[in-house]
């Protein structure tokens, strides 16, 4: 049984101009421990996929059906308070980014002992001694003073190691990270990583990585989801998918990574852009911009096989 | 904290003087005082010996230098119609501004806060949408209409409520009269700081709404409910406390603001304050009395506005009042 399992979730944003499909039939299962990294351009439902979980979808969207399976738990229709004690308690969420994530009118101590006040019966200073052996796990130099700044006194990548520290302090099951470095410099970027790595590894915590940067998958999660116009349409192994991508999607994507180019030359594009959620062409989504479409991808949309460990939503997959 | 308050008292007193080169440069625009104070039947040569005795034949700088030398002593000048100094004229009358603004300002604390607030998390409810609905009638509708209004069914219809005066007053310290310790006092005092709150509550109820739903739509007020806080924190604590922000700035002037409403409100409800007198100051062309009613208003708005200042820092992390800088 996996920890958490994600089956044909369905949230639409209800707009003036007509109901909008921001991700459909998207289904995943997460193993205790497992780092999955989600992928794809902007406005490909990522973020979504993720937010549905914990039932914080910006309004007016919503899940519109599906059934999403924690702990043995049907949550996809739980109330309220029982959203609340699973948010930020068991799953936790980082943001994307540091500098808009944490109040600017509340010190860190009052952000990070609420967030254990909201889950557990505790002292404030037994609070404040989790807050205090959590800012230690993230290597975050004399805690205590930290506890009594405000978060403008405090640098972007320190401010994202707080929201780290405030992830783990009720030792979730699983954090969701929502582009947990696209905010930060590159040297920030590989320090925070490693650090999600390594603390994921130590508590035995589920990772749900959301990015657009195939390098940060490849470092980070075991497998990939490749989403594409609100559908995965590739999942598997990270080492796998990325050495031989069988949706011309994903090979695109990795053929686009620059390293994949010689130096001087010209990097490799995918043509064209992502349809617009609203007018997702019938077929294949993705068949305007493939190299190998055929009439079968205009008319048919390709099913994602779902439940093996590699699947592909492709007519035509590649091989090799 | 000393030198934030050294560094305001010099902002406020370059404000008061430009305030005072204003107030005092209309004066010689607003008719000529002789004719209130003697009448018609005095000669020309005498109105000018007492143009020259009074000094206003004087140059407008000399004139000015000179008014300034005794407003620094705490005189603005002899009111031509009470023959007494006009300081004293106006500080008899600010107690009974001061019971309005502060009872305006009651309503408008007691019900802008929850009523902006329930329209910032519940927009589609229909007590929101009746409230905007309400507060951009009340923004339009000028203050008289509403005290005569509120007279017309208050006082004349239904008799509950008197409609002028202040009614029964207590002296505190042997100086400062209120009305807001007696019954009857109190009673009186309904109807005209109800009309004086409905322009400005409607304001504060709109602007503490469009506030808060922004704040609620931010990264952080996202991350608080991701992390589990009960609903109450999340819109008391994290969203409140930063819609706080704008409003007292804005809400602080507002008040400011409303002293000058007052002039409305006193006439029609016959409120002996300082808006009531100032407007019959002008219809005598009592210009000391209207200097120093403008000084004594500018006065008011400068101390409101620095206080304003001291509450924001007090609010916001953001603005170091303390000169304690934390070393990194």
């Amino acid at each position: 049984m996996a920890l958490l399992s994600i089956r044909n979730l369905e949230v639409v944003f209800p707009l003036r101009t007509g109901t909008i499909p921001a991700i459909q039939d998207v289904s995943y299962d997460l193993e205790e421990g497992e780092r999955i990294g989600i992928v794809g351009e902007s406005g490909a439902g990522k973020s979504v996929s993720a937010f549905a979980i914990l039932n914080l979808v910006s309004q007016p969207g919503y899940l519109s059906s599906g059934s999403i399976v924690f702990e043995g738990q049907e949550i996809s229709n739980a109330d309220d308070e029982t959203m609340r004690r699973i948010r930020g308690n068991k799953i936790s969420m980082i943001f994307q980014d540091p500098m808009m994530t944490l109040n600017p009118v509340l010190t860190i101590s009052t952000q990070m002992e609420e967030t254990l006040l909201a889950h557990t019966r505790m002292t404030r200073e037994a609070a404040r001694s989790i807050a205090i052996e959590k800012l230690r796990a993230v290597q975050i130099p004399s805690p205590e003073k930290r506890l009594e700044q405000y978060p403008h006194e405090l640098s972007g990548g320190m401010r994202q190691r707080i929201v780290i520290a405030i992830s783990l302090l009720t030792d979730p099951r699983i954090i969701i990270a929502d582009e947990p470095t696209t905010a930060l410099d590159v040297t920030i970027q590989a320090e925070i990583l490693e650090l999600l790595l390594a603390l994921c590894n130590d508590y035995r915590m589920g990772l749900i990585l959301i990015t657009h940067d195939l390098g940060v998958v490849s470092q980070i999660s075991q497998r990939i989801l490749v989403m594409y116009a609100g559908r995965i349409i590739e999942q598997g192994n990270t080492r796998e998918v990325i050495a031989s991508p069988a949706h011309p999607y994903t090979r695109g994507l990795v053929g686009a990574l620059p390293e994949m180019t010689r130096p001087g030359r010209r990097l490799n594009q995918i043509p064209g852009t992502m349809p617009s959620l609203q007018s997702i062409p019938t077929g294949c989504p993705f068949h305007d911009r493939c190299s190998h479409v055929t009439d079968l991808c205009r008319s048919h949309r390709p099913d994602l096989v779902s439940g093996s460990r590699r699947a592909v939503a492709c007519h035509h997959p590649l091989t090799g | 904290m000393i030198a934030f308050l050294v560094r305001r008292l010099v902002q406020a007193a370059v404000v008061m003087l430009v305030i005072s080169v204003l107030s005092f440069s209309i004066q010689n625009h607003l008719g000529d005082p002789l004719r209130e104070l003697v009448g018609q039947s005095v000669s020309e040569e005498i109105r000018d010996a007492l143009r020259t005795e009074m000094g206003l034949n004087d140059p407008f700088l000399v004139q000015y230098w000179r008014f300034l030398g005794n407003a620094v002593k705490g005189d603005l000048g002899t009111s031509y119609f009470f023959k007494r100094p006009a300081l004293e004229v106006i500080m008899d009358k600010l107690p009974a501004t001061i019971d309005l603004v502060m009872g305006a300002t009651f309503w408008i604390l007691v019900f802008s806060i929850p009523v902006g607030a329930f329209a910032a998390i519940n927009p589609k409810h229909w007590f929101s949408r009746l409230s905007m609905g309400f507060s951009i009638v009340g923004i339009s509708i000028p203050v008289f209409l509403t005290a005569i209004f509120l007279i017309y069914v208050f006082a004349v219809e239904l008799g509950w409520l008197p409609s002028y005066g202040r009614g029964d007053t207590v002296t505190l310290f042997g100086v400062w009269t209120t009305s807001l310790l007696t019954g009857d006092g109190l009673r009186h005092l309904l109807l005209p700081s109800i009309s004086l709150a409905s322009v400005i509550l409607p304001l504060f109820v709109r602007m503490i709404r469009s506030e808060m739903m922004e704040v609620l739509e931010t990264e952080y007020v996202k991350f608080a409910w991701a992390k589990g806080l009960p609903r109450q924190r999340v819109w008391m604590v994290h969203a409140f406390k930063n819609t706080l922000l704008p409003v007292v700035t804005v809400g602080g002037v507002q008040i400011g603001i409303m002293v000058a409403y007052t002039i409305l409100t006193e006439t029609v409800f016959q409120w002996p304050g300082m808006g009531f007198m100032f407007l019959e100051a002008i219809n005598r062309v009592d210009t000391p009395l209207i200097v120093a009613y403008l000084i004594v208003v500018g006065l008011i708005f400068v101390i409101t506005n620095t206080v304003v200042d001291i509450v924001y820092g007090l609010v916001n992390p953001m603005v170091k009042l303390v000169g304690k800088h934390d070393e990194q």
